[in-house]
């Protein structure tokens, strides 16, 4: 364990003037969930610490059905979890949101940090993957906005480059007749690592009409959450039948290649990426053909299937 | 500030139970050390150190986190409230009072971290469903009790807290 230097940022500008000064020894952290646990274990060893919890602008919510949702990275996974919008039109995102840790590292941990976190298994990105979101990204220089699946480029590493900051992320209004679900799998009900994290979303044209749109991310299952688009594909313009569905989630499984570790060896994930990739897709088509469940009935099964 | 390779305390304050207080600490230092260490107010808990098991759950700014994730700077000038400051005076809180009824502890371990998880989770508004209450819960790991007579107690938690308010409007 290696002392630091805390600072702490009270602006955008001013967090990236730190982040320049102090180069590449420097860290950000924000709930610092992550950062105490493996700073405490060796893993992170930074001269500088630069907690940006307090800028200001960042923590903010907000929908509207011109702009969709704007998520600043400050938010946390437990105001994510529990925003009304959220929960009526990103159902994948609430249920994500509900079954990231537990409540008191929810009220800590921000969707910001998650995201840079950028593991394989962190909980909020198969379900903003499915929306098609988007992440606003702050420089010396202006601000770019990048697609959230162009974002990583490896366990732990981003398209960020040292002196840049995750701003927001932008997750566009799904489509009418739009269900979503994610379902996480892990040995513990809380507070506990994805073995795999399964989101998808199906968008059909009209109430009983063909499939418009069909979207799966799979966590935990390769070096980046991963969007897996034959599977996608198979269902594109079908009219949905429950064994189109049961194909899509085997194109999904026999499509990953995880790795054997300590949640779980590479022929357990795989099976797994069926399960889920099947029951989200199954509660996706149901919701978009017949309306959403509510929230309490979405917790019931988030909590059934954990506990 | 870093001379040589010293690193220098600084000082925050905290609003810990409606008390300010104040601590000179090192910036690794969580919230958790500081409240036992450098406050002794030991009776929020060390179990994991990484954020698991819920035993040293204390409400920051109202809200249930694991006090061991936390750095104690990132908290200056927030409000704390730890198992010291659930009681008022000798009088039980309802969700003590029910715990202590109905075989709600064992050890009492992971007891003041599971009293003010269920004391944020009252105050959250959701509604006090038992999947709700499982899901709230979830973040604290007991390993003396099994969970029933835990469920149990924050379900007759809830109804005293009920009819307490109830009484109110009445």
């Amino acid at each position: 364990m290696k002392r630091f230097e805390y600072l702490e940022a009270r602006t955008v500008r001013q967090a990236i003037s730190m982040l320049q000064r102090h180069g590449e020894n420097s860290l950000t952290v924000a709930g610092s969930t992550d950062f105490l646990v493996r700073w405490r274990a060796g893993v992170w060893n930074p001269d500088y610490v630069i907690n940006i919890q307090r800028v200001a602008g960042l923590s903010r919510i907000t929908y509207s059905a011109r702009n969709g949702l704007r998520i600043g990275a400050l938010v946390t996974i437990r105001a994510i979890e529990q925003h009304a919008a959220v929960r009526r039109h990103y159902p994948a995102l609430a249920a994500a949101a509900a079954s990231f840790a537990g409540v008191q590292v929810r009220n800590l941990a921000t969707v910001g940090g998650n995201i840079c976190n950028a593991s394989p298994s962190g909980d909020t990105i198969p379900a903003l993957l499915v929306f098609g979101s988007e992440c606003k990204i702050v420089g010396a220089d202006g601000e770019r906005v990048v697609a959230l699946d162009k974002f990583f480029t490896g366990p732990g590493q981003t398209v960020l480059e040292h002196g840049e900051l995750l701003t927001e992320i932008r997750v566009p209004v799904p489509a009418r007749n739009t269900g979503s679900h994610y379902i996480k799998h892990s040995p513990r009900g809380a507070m506990d690592i994805a073995t795999v994290g399964v989101a998808s979303l199906v968008s059909l044209d009209g109430r009983g009409g063909p499939c418009s749109e069909a979207r799966i991310a799979l966590g935990a299952v390769a070096p980046t959450p991963i969007r897996a688009y034959s599977a996608e594909d198979s269902l594109r313009g079908q009219a949905l039948t429950q064994d189109l569905l049961i194909a899509a989630a085997n194109i999904a499984r026999n499509g990953v290649r995880p790795i054997d570790d300590i949640r779980g060896s590479a022929e357990h994930r795989k099976e797994i990426v069926g399960v889920l990739t099947r029951r989200t897709l199954e509660q996706a088509f149901n919701a978009a053909a017949s309306g959403p469940l509510t929230f309490n009935e979405q917790r019931r099964l988030t909590v059934q299937a954990a506990f | 500030m870093i001379i040589g390779n010293i690193i220098m305390k600084k000082q925050l304050q905290i609003t810990v139970n409606g008390e300010l207080r104040q601590a000179l600490v090192e910036p690794y230092y969580s919230l958790l050390d500081t409240l036992r260490d450098e406050m002794q107010l030991t009776g929020t808990k060390k179990g994991c150190d990484e954020g698991d098991c819920g035993a040293c759950t204390v409400l920051l700014n109202g809200k249930p986190v694991c006090s061991c994730l936390v750095l104690a700077h990132a908290a200056h000038d927030a409000e704390v409230t730890t198992i010291e400051g659930v009681a008022n005076g000798l009088e039980l809180h309802p969700v003590q009072k029910a715990f202590v009824e109905h075989g709600g502890l064992q050890c009492g371990y992971c007891t003041p971290g599971i009293i003010l998880s269920t004391v944020g989770f009252l105050e959250s508004g959701e509604e006090p469903s038992e999947e709700n209450i499982k899901h709230a819960l979830g973040g604290n790991l007991c390993r003396c009790t099994g969970y029933t007579k835990v469920i149990e107690s924050v379900l007759v938690a809830v109804k005293a807290t009920n009819t307490a308010s109830q009484a109110a409007r009445e």
